[in-house]
């Protein structure tokens, strides 16, 4: 089943939360909507569940219009941040609820049931209430009871939020495998981009209440459509400068060759990650001096701040093991070339 | 210095419960321990115990006697039925309003609190009178109300509307805070689980507020029955007709049945107990159920 929004727009008091905003996600797809906070992704996920009404703009559910179908119609299943289980219920009713609600027979309700508890792996907690789980086995229960009326489209608003970082890592190889099984067309709120890298194959990205940019993990990483896109997603350096002649711009010591359509004189930011710096200690070959002035230990990496003269630093980042093999340490005079950037123009 | 005079004070009398070390000292607790327990003595307990001598010194069957006297049952029923209309009517409004007033924005929201409070800050003999005002012969429907034949001050509607306006805050006001604690994301949850209004209230709702509803209604319903002033001023104390026990107290007092009286009163007494015990069992209970709301925010955003 496919999600389509067109033009979907949702103001409050004068604020856009969602501004005009058109996506078509396929069926069986997983999609992450990923953005800061207060950029609109919660509000569109729920015009899409029928928690919110938009202004103006449509929904399309499964090609059927369903802008302002009642949930029951719309057939989705909803995922909570806090999980909003019904505290006052067991597992077992919690899980069952969308069931008893559409009047199915007790014994279909205890098959659905058990069936959903083997799946989220909490076969035998089913007596118990809510507030004795713990936070990563409530949010399982929580995906069990959206799952329980056999929805065709799953949505999630930041499932994993409020779970500490080890849980948060299990639920999320939980989902994908659950996707994997199901083939539900699923699509999750977040405003961690590790997550929406790791677990999504397609990736919106909202800011300011419209999408930025839609495209693959490896297309927002390697190719952000805008500034807000670059400096967002994963770590970056930044620049500012200008166009010194067609096709070429400089910044200190490093001259970048950039698109010959932008005009002499106009302004622009350079963002390139720390990981496109080349770093050596002999001199290669299209490199700039550099003097190592910090070095920090990042796990994987080690980043070093490079003083480039002028007054200028950027930051690099090597792993770990060429890092150690080439023997870095601060104060030393080392190499550096910039392999890969993208130039937006600044407008004025 | 400074630090030989901590572990001074450590190694002392406060070594074993760190809160202790704010307390004040052992005189001045007991001071004001005492001071606190001599006046509930002398100003709820005295009064308690004299109320049930008074009303037993002529006997267990001159007691028995004034209680099932034919005016003291009928104002025992009128009270029961104004209890009963405003438990009722209140938990329906306290619901109504509560729900509105948590789960959607509309003008005039801050006037409806405000306004929910007007009885507790109103004189209860300024409320009477106002029914008085309304509905009395002189009053602004007082000749609608005699041409339709419609009996209201002097009569059991007066009383009913006089007990629910004085009880009107306590169960609002219990369930306004409750519900906002709340939250509304079980609700939207029951929606998309397909759940309709009634569903949701029925199934999610109510079972979420049950005891703070009960909360309130013990409230009310202890207030409803001991109500005098509001409902004095409307029921024109006829015997056996529109007194409630309250006011038969005050009756049987002026005519000098002292121990009738306090016969009577030691009904009201009972009921105030059992109001307390009740309270506490069912605030118990309600804490409980407010202990276990799921933390809110577990491990907060990394």
């Amino acid at each position: 089943m496919s999600i389509e929004v067109r033009g979907l727009t949702k103001h409050y008091n004068g604020f856009k939360a969602v501004h005009n905003v058109s996506a078509k996600l396929e069926t069986g797809s997983l999609t992450a909507l990923l953005g800061p906070s207060g950029s609109g992704k919660s509000t569109l996920l729920r015009m899409i569940a029928g928690l919110e009404v938009p202004d103006s703009g449509e929904i399309h559910l499964t090609g059927r219009e369903a802008t302002y179908a009642s949930a029951k119609e719309r057939n989705v299943g909803f995922v909570f941040q806090h999980y909003a289980l019904f505290k006052h219920m067991t597992v077992f009713e919690n899980i069952a609820f969308g069931l008893r609600v559409r009047k199915q027979k007790e014994d279909e309700v205890r098959n659905r049931v058990f069936e959903l508890l083997d799946l989220i792996q909490l076969t035998g907690y089913e007596k118990r209430y809510p507030s004795q789980l713990s936070g990563g086995q409530r949010q399982r229960v929580a995906v069990a009871r959206a799952l329980a009326p056999r929805p065709e489209v799953l949505l999630l608003d930041e499932p994993f939020g409020a779970l500490d970082a080890k849980v948060r890592e299990e639920l999320r190889e939980w989902i994908l495998r659950l996707h994997e099984e199901t083939n539900m067309t699923t699509l999750f709120v977040t405003h961690d981009q590790q997550e929406a890298m790791e677990v999504a194959s397609r990736i919106l990205i909202m800011n300011h209440g419209e999408i930025e940019q839609d495209g693959t993990p490896i297309e927002i990483f390697d190719e952000p459509a805008t500034h807000f896109i670059a400096q967002f997603v994963g770590e970056t350096n930044y620049i500012d400068t200008e166009i010194s002649e067609k096709g070429l711009a400089v910044w200190g010591p490093f001259r970048f060759s950039v698109n010959p359509g932008l005009p002499v004189n106009q302004k622009i930011r350079i963002y390139f990650r720390p990981n496109d710096v080349y770093v050596t200690a002999q001199f290669e070959t299209l490199q700039v001096r550099a003097k190592i002035a910090k070095t920090r230990f990042r796990g994987t990496v080690i980043e070093y701040k490079l003083d480039i003269g002028e007054d200028k630093t950027i930051s690099a980042q090597v792993p770990k093991g060429v890092a150690l093999a080439s023997g870095f340490k601060e104060g030393q005079e080392v190499y550096a070339a910039i392999t890969a950037f993208h130039v937006f123009p600044i407008q004025p | 210095m400074t630090q030989e005079t901590l572990i001074v004070s450590v190694k002392g009398d406060r070594k074993t419960d760190p809160a202790r070390a704010l307390t004040e000292t052992r005189w001045v607790r007991w001071i004001l321990i005492t001071v606190a327990l001599l006046f509930i003595a002398l100003f709820l307990l005295v009064p308690l115990a004299e109320v049930f001598t008074s009303a037993l010194n002529k006997g267990f069957s001159y007691y028995f006697g004034a209680i099932r006297e034919p005016d003291a049952l009928s104002a025992v029923k009128l009270t029961l039925i104004a209890a009963f209309f405003s438990v009722w009517f209140n938990s329906a409004f306290g619901i109504v309003s509560a729900w509105a007033i948590t789960k959607f924005s509309f003008p005039g929201k801050n006037l409806l609190i405000t306004l929910i409070d007007l009885p507790f800050t109103v004189s209860p003999v300024v409320s009477g009178l106002v029914y008085v005002l309304l509905f009395g012969l002189q009053g602004l429907l007082g000749p609608w109300l005699q041409a339709h034949n419609l009996h209201i001050i002097f009569a059991l509607p007066g009383i009913v509307l006089a007990t629910i306006f004085v009880t009107f805050p306590f169960i609002s006001r219990e369930l306004i805070p409750l519900m906002q604690e709340q939250g509304s994301e079980e609700e939207e949850a029951a929606m998309v689980l397909g759940a309709n209004g009634w569903q949701i209230f029925w199934r999610v709702t109510l079972p979420n507020i049950q005891w703070g509803l009960l909360y309130g209604v013990i409230l009310c319903n202890a207030r409803a029955m001991g109500e005098f002033g509001a409902v004095s001023v409307v029921s024109g104390h006829i015997r056996g007709l529109t007194n409630t026990l309250p006011l038969h107290v005050e009756i049987l007092y002026n005519d000098y049945d002292f121990t009738a009286a306090f016969a009577v009163a030691s009904l009201l007494t009972f009921l105030a107990v059992l109001t307390l015990i009740a309270k506490t069992l069912v605030g118990l209970k309600y804490e409980k159920e407010r202990q276990v709301l799921p933390p809110r925010f577990e491990s907060e955003l990394p």
